[in-house]
């Protein structure tokens, strides 16, 4: 689908979500004379799960960085939903629908779980600038970040401090601060990194249910994962897209399987 | 379960000794000056507010702001001009030095959020050295000399403030004032989002919140009520003069509410109380101030890092930051 038919369907216009809800076209971030990122063009699908997979350094994050705009493009065009976000600010990108999650567990450790959640809740609700109101104005929003909590199965854990939680534990709250924004396109950078087998389960279900009514986007190395849960697949190479295509597709690939691999024979790890 | 219930009542019992300590204050506070001197209280009323508000920044939005002093000295600078040359009200004047402070707030906070860390400190210096300057070089302030001779005048009309004891009631019911307001600050919706991103800033951005507009409004919530602070000051002194306005002075509320403890509701009051008392002390005897300043403060860094009272709270309640 290339950008134009992209544009044509716009949102609220109908009732259904446009097919691609986020696409990217010549996307190029340089540093300093170092070209992280060049030529990228990606195309994300409403309700679908795509992957960006490749060795370190290929520019995986830095191409999260540029989607959500808390970098600047060298070049480029992004739309979300219709709109050029090309060269909009993070917090409005956000706003608008595009939430990310981090490589290092994004929270606040200080508050506890459920205020985690419910600062979260406290933009859309209109109760980010009350310095007027006492902190009982929240309560409203307790039912619901109760409900969140439950989701990813934190609901027993809600008055402790998020920073005394487990590494898997402070992964899956990071994810339900994110559903609280419902958003239309979900970006999770590496959302299995460092977890133990039955959570990488739970998370898989969570990404999966998650995905009925979103796009999402997630780099994974993990390439069990990637071949049971992702239905498009984006592989990166210096900067570049080396492949593109369902998981068979980019699997079969001489040029994925040399630069993924290391090794021409190197079978993939799932089998 | 256990672990969060303990947190729980910790939270609790911190909560409960914060109450206690505030209305023990607030006694000894209505009870002070008829024991000690009390143009000393004021003084040191005017500098545990000027601290509160600068923690309002450093505590819990996470932004040390090295220009305090022009919003404090500048804002006495205004009310004792609108005394003086316009023979305004004392409220009026302090009003108009609270605003004014405000609006100088809005515009060097609008330059310096656009940097963060240490660079954010150095243009606050620099905007605030600026405002030295031009306070030294216009012709309102009387340069070296100050503007002296500030009438204290009758609060709304009514209520005489050349009586001491009455000046002491009028200044402690400011200090109430501006305290409650950095408490409801601190404790509303607003300060549950300025937390949010001393703890995490990018996750706050990819929250959808503008972090820039939050700061913007913290630093002018903060650079207010240091008005507010320094504006009662130049009615309780009678003069406004340029020591309000040096740098010394932004280094001094920095030093007091690091003493104190940062992030702490009483904290910059113990800390102001502390480094006021010892000036005074120390003023008669010759003993260099700024040196035993400095001791107290290398003691601080070295043993009690959370701060005198950052420091009790960690001890006896476990409270972390």
């Amino acid at each position: 689908m290339t950008l134009d038919t992209a544009t044509a369907v716009r949102p609220g216009s109908t009732d259904q979500m446009p097919r691609v809800v986020l696409a990217a076209r010549g996307l190029r971030r340089d540093f300093a004379g170092f070209v992280a990122v060049k030529d990228v063009d990606l195309d994300i699908h409403h309700a679908k799960i795509h992957a960006l997979i490749g060795p370190n350094g290929a520019g995986k994050t830095t191409i999260f960085n540029l989607l959500t705009k808390f970098l600047q493009p060298t070049s480029g065009r992004i739309e979300l939903l219709g709109t050029d976000i090309t060269r909009a600010p993070p917090a409005r990108v956000a706003r608008m629908g595009l939430v990310r999650s981090f490589q290092i567990s994004a929270i606040f450790p200080h508050l506890t779980v459920l205020d985690n959640v419910r600062v979260a809740l406290q933009r859309p609700s209109g109760l980010g600038y009350q310095f007027w109101r006492s902190l009982s104005a929240l309560d409203q929003l307790t039912p619901r970040a109760r409900e969140l909590l439950a989701i990813v199965g934190l609901d027993d854990a809600a008055h402790r401090l998020a920073g005394d939680l487990s590494y898997g534990r402070k992964r899956v709250l990071e994810i339900a601060t994110t559903l609280a924004l419902d958003p239309k396109v979900l970006l999770l950078d590496e959302p299995m990194a460092g977890m133990g087998h039955e959570d990488v389960g739970m998370i898989s279900g969570i990404i999966r249910s998650l995905a009925k009514d979103r796009a999402v986007l997630m780099v994974e190395h993990n390439l069990t994962v990637v071949a049971d849960l992702c239905d498009w697949i984006t592989v990166m190479q210096r900067g570049q897209v080396l492949a593109a295509g369902d998981y068979a597709t980019v699997s079969q690939d001489e040029r994925v399987r040399v630069a993924y691999m290391g090794t021409e024979h190197g079978g993939t790890e799932h089998e | 379960m256990s672990e969060a219930t303990l947190h729980q009542e910790r939270a609790a019992a911190s909560l409960r000794l914060e109450r206690a300590l505030i209305a023990l204050g607030i006694v000894a506070l209505i009870a002070a000056p008829f024991f000690i001197y009390p143009i000393f209280v004021m003084k040191m009323l005017c500098f545990a507010l000027f601290a509160c508000a600068f923690n309002l920044l450093l505590g819990y939005t996470g932004l040390l702001s090295f220009g305090h002093a022009a919003f404090f000295g500048g804002a006495a600078y205004f009310c004792a001009y609108a005394v003086k040359a316009w023979g305004w009200p004392p409220e009026a004047a302090i009003l108009l030095g609270t605003a004014g402070a405000a609006l100088m707030g809005l515009v060097m906070g609008f330059l310096a959020i656009r940097r963060q860390g240490i660079y954010f400190s150095m243009i606050t210096l620099a905007l605030a050295q600026m405002f030295y300057f031009f306070c030294v070089q216009a012709p309102f302030t009387e340069g070296e000399d100050g503007i002296q001779g500030v009438a204290r005048g009758t609060l709304f009309g009514i209520v005489d403030l050349n009586a001491p004891m009455t000046m002491y009631f009028f200044v402690l019911a400011v200090f109430l004032i501006g305290i409650f307001a950095v408490w409801r600050i601190v404790n509303s919706p607003f300060g549950m989002i300025l937390r949010s991103i001393r703890e995490n800033e990018n996750r706050a951005i990819s929250l959808g919140y503008s972090v820039g507009r939050y700061k913007l409004a913290a630093f002018v919530m903060s650079a207010a009520l240091a008005g507010f602070a320094g504006a009662t000051k130049a009615i309780v002194f009678q003069f406004a003069t340029l020591t309000d306005v040096t740098w010394q002075m932004s280094g001094e509320v920095i030093l007091m509410t690091l003493l104190g403890g940062i992030g702490t509701m009483v904290g910059p009051v113990a800390g102001a109380g502390l480094v006021v008392g010892l000036e005074n002390t120390l003023a008669t005897s010759g003993f260099p101030v700024t040196i035993a300043t400095g001791l107290i403060f290398m003691v601080c860094v070295l043993i009690f890092r959370r701060g005198i009272v950052g420091e009790v709270y960690a001890r006896w309640l476990g409270r972390k930051g």
